[in-house]
C-alpha cells in the first residue's frame, strides 16, 4: 500500500485559466496589502528613531512623511492597513470552520470592500 | 515490497512540515493586531504633523507608547511570517534563501528600531 500511485496524479488548473472571482482576487489584495505595508511601517520606524534622535533628526524624517509623497504613502497605507484587517478577520472566521461556502464569502468580500474604503474616509477626516 | 508506512512516507514532506507552528503564531498576531492597529492608526494620526515637543510630551504618556511599542513589535514579527509565506511561494533556490534572511533581518531590526525609540521617548 505504502508506494503506490507517487506521480501521474491529476494537477489542477493554475490561476490563468480561470476568470478572475471577487474571492481570489480579494485574497491576492489582501497578500498584496500586507505586503505593501513595508514601506509605510519602515517609514514610521524611522520617524519615531527620528524623534527619539533629537529636534534636527525630526525635522528631516517628519519632513518626508509629511511631505506629499509621504501624505500619499500614508494615505495609501491607511486604506491598506484597513483592507489587511477586514480580509485578516476573514481568515479567522475561515480558520474557525465558518463561512466556507463561496455565496457569503463574496457577501463579506463585497462588504469588507466597502467598510474598509469607508473606514479609510473616516480615517483621512479623523486624523 | 517496502516496508515503509504511509505516515513514515509522508512525514517531512509536502505540508507535513512545521506550517501548523507557522499559522498558528500568524493567527495569534492577527488578533493581537486587530485592536492594536486599530489604536495605532486613530494615536498615531492624531499626533503625526505635530511639532517635535507636542511629539515628544504625546509619547511621553504610556498608552500612547505602549501602544506604539507594542504594535511595532508584533506588527513587525507578523510581517515576518507573512513575508516569508510570499517568498517561498514566488522565489527558489539560492535568491529564496537570501531573500528570506533579508527580510527576516529587516523585520526584526525594524521591530527593534521601533521599539527603542517608543521606549526613549518614553522614558
Amino acid at each position: 500500500m505504502a508506494d503506490v500511485n507517487r506521480g501521474n496524479r491529476p494537477l489542477s488548473p493554475h490561476l490563468t485559466i480561470y476568470r478572475p472571482q471577487l474571492t481570489s482576487m480579494t485574497s491576492i489584495f489582501t497578500r498584496l496589502t500586507g505586503n505593501a505595508l513595508i514601506v509605510a511601517a519602515l517609514m514610521i520606524v524611522w520617524w519615531f528613531v527620528a524623534a527619539a534622535a533629537g529636534p534636527a533628526a525630526f525635522a528631516t524624517a517628519n519632513g518626508f512623511v509629511t511631505s506629499w509623497f509621504g501624505d500619499l504613502v500614508m494615505f495609501l497605507s491607511v486604506w491598506a492597513v484597513w483592507y489587511h484587517l477586514c480580509f485578516g478577520v476573514r481568515h479567522l472566521i475561515w480558520d474557525s470552520g465558518h463561512m466556507l461556502d463561496v455565496k457569503r464569502s463574496e457577501t463579506y468580500a463585497q462588504a469588507a470592500i466597502l467598510v474598509s474604503v469607508l473606514l479609510t474616509i473616516f480615517t483621512v477626516i479623523v486624523a | 515490497m517496502a516496508f515503509l508506512t504511509d505516515r513514515k512516507r509522508a512525514s517531512g514532506l509536502g505540508s507535513a512540515k512545521s506550517g501548523t507552528e507557522h499559522h498558528w503564531k500568524m493567527m495569534v498576531t492577527a488578533v493581537a493586531l486587530v485592536p492594536l492597529v486599530i489604536a495605532f492608526i486613530f494615536t498615531f494620526g492624531a499626533i503625526l504633523g505635530s511639532p517635535y515637543e507636542e511629539v515628544v510630551a504625546y509619547y511621553q504618556r504610556p498608552v500612547p507608547a505602549i501602544i506604539a511599542g507594542l504594535t511595532l513589535l508584533v506588527g513587525f514579527v507578523h510581517f515576518r511570517g507573512g513575508v516569508q509565506t510570499l517568498i517561498e511561494d514566488y522565489l527558489h533556490g539560492f535568491a529564496r534563501k537570501a531573500t528570506l534572511i533579508g527580510m527576516i533581518c529587516l523585520s526584526y531590526a525594524a521591530a527593534a528600531a521601533g521599539v527603542f525609540a517608543v521606549l526613549r521617548l518614553a522614558l
